[in-house]
């Protein structure tokens, strides 16, 4: 296994050293294979995502077939613009000099992407790491074993398989590929192997971007109108149960709601959670599965200490066997309980109550930050305070999950949540080194930046870099003195 | 002796005693009001001004930079960062509006910057004031809490730091911890929100190392083998001042930035030798090792380690300038050295000081092979007036930066970002990519109540299939159309 590495990966350095990936063609050739990808295979798509995670089509089409496209094409509108150079302001006193900022690919880059959204993290990150001219490796995950064999098999028929390589294996083959120099490695996946990825990458300098996760809170304000009360339940319980069972780094952690408007709240939640799924969820092919035994079991444990099960006020069933639990709501579990300490990452929803909904903010601050954090409100104050005085990855108001489909704003975590951001140009950033690049002529010298060094010389950089151009100007033709 | 006793040693529990104090403070919000940022940038622009002449003195005690040198690399650089701070904070901190596209409408978005937290700034003993201010003033102007850590190898600059920084600076938020390896370890044993550290690649992978324990993100400003591509086609005399200033005129090549090697043809070498060695004696005059307008190296571990490099049996006989030494004075004099093997010492480490290595191709495009060969660099320089090998060379050549027909001047532009790739680091910095770096650009989306789609949300059918895939593609036909389907299904 380690020397057929080796030598692939040697190949696809020698693919980027001959400068073809840095054509513009030949990225949009591999753009476009992307796109065909997912229009001519998206039933084989669908298919193994509903094998591997239970995915109906259309939250596959909604959250990773459909951004897929939406993001290849936005790539391929932009690449021109992407990959042109920047002109750059220079200050008079470099006169005359002309500087701009050329984009680069970084060369070899490697992606590993989480199960959760196998398609979607895999070719998020590809399409930023191609359209930005480099070579690829991209190890998909394991734990969604037919979406990455079918990355694996199919996909190569759409790129170039000298310049990109999918790679499938375990902990195992990752950490075989951690030991080789790449130009970037881009993580999506826990923090504990965020830690391991960026400690190998360490060793040979190589950038790293880690989107990891995190318990991303949902603030409720008391909204007193129905019909924002229905949208809001919509868009929360779509944000957490619809969002891959709960499985999603973005996905709604817990929520945060003032005490007397929490009954309101959770009546509503227990009464669409049942319009949504039905009176016996796992019947109803809408919400995604337990995407392993292994999780499964941590799942359950979370809710087996008998001070969490108390405060189960619906759900709360488990099927082992179909990796099945029921879309459960919690009101006030201890919050010293590992499911309010660590992420949940499956279909529990615990409703912190707290006296007044400002004291979300205090609550939110002394926790580590989270990759997203969302305010479902129309208080512009509560709003102001929010964005003022929490940090977290990204905030969105009044709906959840779906920044991950805006182009234009930076996805990415910080603090425990990781760090790095993509989506849209930032994707191209990403992979890309801006490289400044500086021409002077060789008329107009600026005569006195050579020693032997004296006063008068010295007087003529102290008014350069106060950029007092008269200053300078008079001491040149010797009218001023210090 | 009562002294002695009060100095602890700075461990683990003091580094870890820091921290917390200084995340105290910043979770008070203190450090966030554009108000405390200013009087913190202003508070630098003082301790500049007005102790410009202990300044002078510390850099001259710890490498005897000439005056000159002193003021346009060091306290010029940092009065124009601090000048271009305070005239632009407001703008660098205001959200910037961003547009949304059909997929998220109605909505309306902007990308908000916000400080990290705690920050550690590690900087180097080559322009030791230089490289601790400057990225501080970037670490404050986004607001964050910061703690330098000066290099030990310039000690006199340590010192200054330590003691003006105190008076100057609010110590509840910026505080500096002197000190060697043991400190610095314990420092770097602390979670951090972002290391900022400027110096070597070997240290720089055990910073990223300890980072990587705590997932906190790094910008590591580096080095390499700078490159100079001489081609024939020139104005000789303007480049040849430009390279001596770009290397003995530049802190005597212990720059990160300054022209390590040349590459140049067969047929040009004997020329720009001739005019190097002319150019040298004018500004350093006849006898250049005591020239006053070079800054000596910096100690005798260097003077060593670049006496080994001429040591070094591959390159003795390919002196063609210079090579006189002076231990007690640590000085060399400017050596320039002809086509030195490639697997000589010389050729395959950052020399950092006063030798320069000719290497020399038959065609001058021969010379990107010898470049692209070896890791990337900070920086790489090319003197021609050919437009044809211009291009040649921006295509082909990465480094950090480059700039042609000249050296180093790309540092002094605040509106390029400053900054390595490969082996040469990773991040930038300067002016405004100061502030990014110490920043997190949170990303802020606004939804309204209204207008929702319920195809979004479960129970799902195949009629939402398709309306979907018409919102995703934004297409407002897609959309009619789907909701034809929709209202039969």
């Amino acid at each position: 296994m380690e020397l057929v590495h080796v030598e692939s990966l040697g190949k696809l350095r020698e693919t980027f050293n001959s400068g073809k990936t840095k054509e513009a063609s030949w990225r949009r050739s591999q753009l476009t294979g992307l796109l065909k990808f997912l229009q001519e295979r998206e039933e084989d798509i669908l298919m193994a995502l509903k094998h591997d995670l239970g995915k109906h089509p259309v939250e596959s089409y909604r959250d990773e077939v459909g951004t897929s496209i939406k993001s290849v094409n936005y790539a391929l509108q932009n690449l021109k613009y992407w990959m042109s150079s920047k002109k750059v302001k220079v200050p008079i006193a470099a006169f005359p000099t002309r500087a701009e900022l050329v984009p680069e690919p970084l060369g070899l880059v490697l992606i590993i992407s989480s199960w959760n959204y196998p398609i979607g993290l895999s070719l998020e990150p590809l399409i930023g790491a191609l359209a930005a001219g480099n070579t690829a490796v991209l190890k998909p995950s394991e734990l969604a074993p037919q979406t990455s064999s079918l990355l694996a098999k199919s996909l190569p028929a759409y790129l170039d398989n000298k310049a990109v390589k999918i790679i499938e294996g375990d902990a195992i083959v990752g950490e075989q590929l951690l030991q080789h120099k790449w130009d970037k490695i881009f993580f999506t996946g826990s923090p504990r192997v965020g830690r391991i990825v960026m400690s190998a990458a360490a060793k040979h300098l190589t950038p790293v971007m880690l989107e990891l996760g995190g318990k991303c809170p949902a603030v409720v304000d008391s909204l007193s109108s129905s019909w924002d009360r229905e949208v809001a339940v919509k868009r929360i319980l779509g944000g957490k149960f619809g969002a891959c069972g709960g499985q999603a780094c973005i996905g709604i952690d817990y929520i945060l709601v003032e005490k007397n408007f929490a009954p309101t709240l959770v009546e509503l939640l227990k009464n669409k959670v049942i319009s949504m799924f039905g009176d016996n969820p796992k019947e109803s092919h809408s919400i995604v599965r337990i995407v392993n035994k292994s999780h499964f079991l941590r799942l359950k444990k979370l809710l087996d200490d008998p001070q969490v099960k108390n405060s189960i006020v619906h759900g709360g069933s488990e099927d082992e066997e179909n990796l099945y639990i029921e879309p459960t709501i919690l009101v006030d579990p201890p919050l010293t309980a590992p499911i309010m300490t660590e992420e949940i990452f499956g279909p529990l929803l615990p409703i912190i109550t707290l006296k007044k909904v400002e004291d979300s903010i205090g609550f939110i601050k002394s926790r580590p930050r989270a990759l997203a954090l969302y305010v479902f409100t129309n208080s512009e104050t509560l709003k102001r305070r929010i964005i003022a005085e929490t940090s977290s990855g990204s905030v969105t108001f009044n709906d959840a999950i779906i920044q991950y489909a805006c182009d234009t704003l930076p996805f990415g975590g910080v603090g425990e949540s990781g760090f790095g951001r993509y989506h849209g140009k930032f994707s191209f950033d990403a992979f890309s080194h801006e490289k400044a690049v500086t021409t002077r002529s060789f008329l107009v010298e600026i005569w006195f930046r050579f020693p032997p060094w004296n006063d008068h010389k010295l007087q003529l950089f102290r008014s350069a870099y106060r950029f007092d151009y008269l200053g300078l100007l008079l001491v040149a033709l010797g009218l001023k003195r210090s | 002796m009562a002294e002695k006793e009060l100095k602890k040693i700075f461990d683990s529990e003091s580094a870890c005693t820091l921290v917390s104090e200084l995340r105290k403070t910043f979770n008070t919000g203190k450090t966030k009001s554009y108000e405390w940022r200013v009087s913190q940038l202003k508070n630098l622009q003082k301790l500049i001004e007005e102790h410009e002449k202990e300044i002078i003195e510390a850099l001259q005690t710890d490498l005897a930079k000439p005056e000159a040198e002193i003021h346009v690399g060091e306290i010029g650089m940092l009065k124009s960062s601090l000048k271009t701070a305070l005239n632009e904070l407001r703008n660098w901190m205001m959200p910037e509006k961003v547009k949304t596209s059909m997929t998220t409408f109605p909505s309306s978005a902007e990308i908000l910057p916000e400080p990290l937290g705690v920050t550690l700034v590690i900087s180097a003993w080559n322009y030791p004031i230089l490289l601790s201010i400057d990225p501080m003033i970037g670490a404050i102007a986004a607001g964050n809490a910061v703690v330098l850590k000066p290099s030990e190898v310039a000690p006199a600059s340590s010192s200054f730091l330590a003691k003006y920084l105190g008076e100057y600076m609010d110590s509840s938020a910026i505080r500096v911890v002197e000190g060697a390896i043991p400190e610095t370890t314990a420092l770097l044993e602390q979670k951090w929100d972002k290391i900022f550290y400027t110096g070597n690649g070997r240290i720089g992978r055990i910073v990223m190392g300890a980072a990587a324990k705590h997932l906190t993100p790094v910008a590591l400003e580096l080095g390499g083998k700078c490159p100079v591509i001489v081609d024939s086609v020139i104005n000789l005399q303007v480049a040849t001042r430009r390279i001596i200033g770009g290397k003995w005129a530049f802190n005597n090549g212990q720059a990160c930035v300054s022209a390590d090697y040349i590459i140049t043809t067969k047929e040009f070498a004997p020329k720009l030798i001739d005019s190097l060695k002319h150019e040298i004696e004018t500004c350093f005059g006849t006898n250049p090792i005591e020239s006053k307008d070079i800054s000596r190296i910096i100690n005798s571990n260097h003077f060593d380690r670049l006496s080994k490099l001429l040591d070094d049996e591959k390159v003795s006989g390919k002196i063609v300038c210079g090579g006189q030494r002076d231990k007690s004075c640590l000085r060399i004099a400017p050596t320039i050295l002809l086509d030195v093997p490639e697997d000589s010492l010389i050729m395959n480490e950052e020399i950092f000081g006063p030798l320069l290595p000719i290497l020399t191709v038959d065609k001058i495009e021969d010379s990107f092979d010898i470049v692209t060969s070896k890791e990337k660099p900070l920086a790489a320089y090319l003197f021609t007036n050919k437009n044809k090998l211009k291009d040649e060379f921006v295509r082909t050549i990465s480094a950090g930066g480059t700039v042609i027909n000249d050296i180093s001047l790309h540092l002094a532009v605040h509106t390029l970002p400053f900054g390595g790739v490969g082996e040469s680091g990773t991040g930038s910095y300067h002016g405004k990519f100061s502030f990014d770096a110490f920043s997190h650009k949170k990303a802020v989306l606004y939804r309204s109540f209204t207008g929702d789609a319920s195809v979004r949300y479960p129970p799902y059918s195949n009629g939402k299939v398709r309306m979907l895939k018409a919102l995703i593609n934004g297409s407002i036909l897609g959309i009619i159309l789907a909701l034809f389907k929709l209202s039969k299904d």
